[in-house]
């Protein structure tokens, strides 16, 4: 086979792949159901275009020339969008490295590897880009639709951001693994991951918060200080948002430098792809020394599923960005909460659904790792002690773990107001709960290393979840604000609640 | 054999998927024998096992363990046994001692002679430089081995296998083989399931051939010959039995 065309075979092979892959993804793995799939996807799809117009709509009739701040707003917007694709990136090239399918495969198969991998990396590239445009076709229709046809340059504008954002993964990804090596950089890079989605929008809320007091982000943006400190309207900054407007030189510009970007990356690093995949290959075969244990521990039996759950959380990469993430989540609160304190500011309020529903959040995914994600489940099945007191064992590593999390800041809240700490505090024990009960209720079997595809397992438990979360959040932040609303909002998710359990295999 | 002389009995064992997996199977193990359960792929060797161990309930049928009845109180008969798959059931996070350690918080060893155990285990089977170490490098004979040394740890009557040898090399399985013998000669029973005929024919007291859910034919080798009426291998037995079986 010539070089040329064993590239064009393993180009077809590698969007195979990437296709199978998604489908699984909407269809949770299970045969029979991509029709059913692809009709929830395009509904799905049709209902985003309704909360796309409550926030875009009214941005709509935006032209050229635009005023500082508008332009501030504009290009903010487009970089937190760069910033969640390439933390979306940042995850998929670990991925690659790790989940090592078929790099034995390739690298043993008689083709050049610079090649390969240069396919490899544009695939990732294409995926991050196309999962970036389903997001954005729902808003960019909007603008289309009210806006005029000139709005069809965000589509490229999105493009950009993608191949770019794809790019700078890999050269971050790889250098992480020459700086720091393999086996640290898969939970190094999670963490980056994790604090480049969140950090963008974490920052300007902080930044309003120590400037206005505010937890929104648009009073920085929006501010003469941002405006004063904005470059020229000339400048090569607002090119993206000039090339959303219709700009097309703008737009080819960015297009051009994306993919020049993205080229340099491929040029640069594919011959290294292959050493990089060897290098995690070989820190997969040494193990990693723990710290020498000390002498085994008198427990009972309760006490070692415990004392063993809490090992492997405090051992889970995935779960420690995930968790990060959410501790970073809740630094807006707590810096608000903070600033309270010399400041009676009514936004302090805002503390208490942001925490409910981080605790519903975090509850779900250590109730997944603890319940589902049990690696030697035949070896608990077959320990002598009864099945409820194992679960019950794993229910309480969840509920220690997330009282530890969140009693000193209900502690903090306490001083600010007493009420509302009781609130926050009972509105975090529902949601974790609920969270909890929804997990055991729709548990299978699963190793831990499948946690990040937990939500295709199940869409209605994932679905619960959230609704679960977000209405506890609803319900504790009313019942400070509008009590006899927060019992209507009380009285819908306990519904949702129900309704799940009524649907859910585990009932009874 | 009386039930109370019995590491296992089992009677009438009914399993059924999409098919009849395990068909009234009768089978009783004396206590400080070597069993060998063969039998071609899908013959029902595992869930048979399985059921044994508590992992499946069967349709039908008794299992007591050590005069235990575990249908009726499972505890009490995990209490008593150890159950080893092919697939090493270990946690990649975990250091072979974090892992022994957790087996004896949950069978309830005493804490100090589980440790002394642990490292005689580990020592016993080549570990003992990789006791710090996180399992998520480890070999497929490695993590075979530390679920074995898990399975020892808390010092069962009744250890049951199912293809313990998969992936281990020469010597880790002679380890292997050694230790078990060693546990048989302690007075402990040890029911295994392999497609390694020469291991069945060289460890075992007795050996159980298992085709279609059923147990075609059990005994020591000189009485399996003897049924055959010819001074043939265990393979060709095998075979044969599994033919006769098969036409049947």
């Amino acid at each position: 086979m010539s070089s040329a065309s064993s590239l064009s075979w393993f180009v077809r092979h590698e969007v195979r792949l990437a296709w199978r892959e998604w489908i699984a993804m909407l269809t949770g793995g299970r045969r029979g159901r991509k029709r059913a799939a692809l009709i929830g996807l395009v509904a799905f799809a049709a209902l985003m275009h309704l909360p796309a117009y409550a926030v875009i709509g009214r941005f709509a009739g935006l032209e050229m020339p635009l005023d500082k701040s508008s332009l501030i707003v504009m290009t903010a917007t487009l970089a937190l969008a760069w910033a969640l694709m390439l933390s979306q990136a940042i995850e998929s090239v670990t991925r690659v490295f790790y989940a090592r399918a078929d790099l034995d495969l390739i690298m043993s198969s008689p083709v050049r590897l610079a090649n390969i991998f240069s396919v490899r990396i544009a695939a990732i590239a294409l995926s991050v880009t196309s999962m970036a445009l389903l997001f954005s076709t729902p808003f960019v229709d909007v603008l289309v639709f009210a806006g005029g046809a000139r709005w069809f340059a965000a589509f490229g504008v999105v493009i950009a951001i993608g191949l770019s954002a794809a790019a700078a993964a890999i050269a971050v990804t790889l250098i992480l693994f020459r700086v720091i090596g393999p086996s640290r950089t898969r939970l190094v890079a999670q963490i980056l991951a994790a604090i480049v989605g969140a950090g963008f929008v974490i920052a300007l809320q902080v930044a309003a918060i120590l400037s206005y007091g505010t937890l929104s982000r648009f009073a920085v943006l929006t501010s003469d200080v941002a405006a004063d400190f904005a470059p020229n309207a000339d400048s090569l900054i607002w090119w993206p948002a000039r090339a959303v407007l219709g700009d097309s030189e703008a737009l080819l510009l960015l297009l051009a430098g994306s993919l020049v970007m993205l080229g340099a990356v491929m040029t640069i690093f594919s011959p290294r792809f292959a050493d990089t995949a060897i290098g995690v290959s070989a820190s997969g075969t040494s193990s990693r020394a723990g710290l020498r244990a000390g002498p085994f521990r008198r427990a009972s039996r309760q006490q070692a599923l415990r004392r063993k759950e809490f090992l492997l959380l405090r051992r889970d990469p995935w779960l420690m960005s995930q968790s990060l993430m959410q501790l970073l989540y809740l630094v807006p609160p707590a810096l608000l909460l903070w600033r309270s304190f010399s400041d009676s500011s009514a936004a302090i309020m805002l503390v208490t659904p942001v925490m409910v529903m981080a605790a519903g959040q975090l509850a779900g995914g250590l109730a997944w790792l603890t319940i589902s994600g049990e690696d030697a489940a035949d070896l608990v099945a077959t320990a002598p002690l009864p099945p409820a007191s194992v679960i019950r064992a794993k229910i309480e590593v969840v509920l220690i773990a997330i009282a530890a999390i969140f009693a000193p800041l209900v502690a903090a809240l306490a001083f600010a107001s007493l009420m509302q700490a009781v609130v926050t505090a009972l509105g975090v024990i529902i949601a974790t709960v609920s969270a909890t009960a929804i997990q055991l209720w729709f548990r299978v079997q699963a190793r831990r290393s499948q946690f990040r595809r937990r939500q295709t397992s199940s869409r209605i438990a994932t679905f619960a979840e959230a609704f679960s979360s977000i209405g506890w959040a609803a319900t504790s932040a009313l019942a400070l604000a509008v009590p006899v609303a927060a019992l209507l909002s009380g009285l819908m998710t306990s519904v949702v609640m129900a309704a799940t359990w009524r649907i859910s295999p585990r009932k009874g | 054999m009386t039930r109370s002389e019995a590491a296992l009995e089992v009677r009438g064992l009914t399993k059924r998927f999409d098919r009849l997996a395990v068909d009234a199977l009768d089978l009783s193990v004396r206590r400080g024998e070597f069993y060998a359960l063969l039998g071609p792929n899908g013959a029902g060797k595992t869930t048979t096992l399985r059921m044994v161990a508590g992992l499946l309930l069967p349709d039908a049928g008794s299992v007591h363990v050590a005069g235990i009845d575990a249908l009726a109180d499972p505890v009490a008969a995990k209490q008593v046994m150890a159950w080893v798959s092919d697939e090493p059931m270990i946690y990649d996070k975990l250091t072979p001692l974090e892992y022994l350690e957790f087996i004896a918080g949950l069978w309830g060893i005493d804490a100090a002679s589980a440790e002394s155990s642990a490292h005689e285990l580990l020592a016993s089977l080549g570990l003992e430089s990789h006791l710090h170490e996180r399992c998520e490098g480890f070999s497929k004979g490695m993590r075979q081995k530390v679920a074995l040394a898990g399975a020892l740890v808390h010092a069962p009557q009744l250890i049951i296998l199912d293809e313990p040898l998969t992936g281990l090399d020469a010597l880790s399985a002679r380890h292997v083989k050694g230790l078990l013998q060693a546990r048989v000669r302690a007075g402990c029973t040890v029911i295994m399931t392999t497609h390694i005929l020469e291991v069945a024919e060289r460890m075992a007291d007795r050996i159980g051939v298992i085709a279609a859910g059923r147990l075609i034919a059990e005994g020591t080798l000189d009485e399996l010959r003897q049924r055959d009426g010819r001074n043939d291998t265990l393979e060709d037995m095998f075979i044969a039995l599994v033919d006769e079986a098969a036409a049947a």
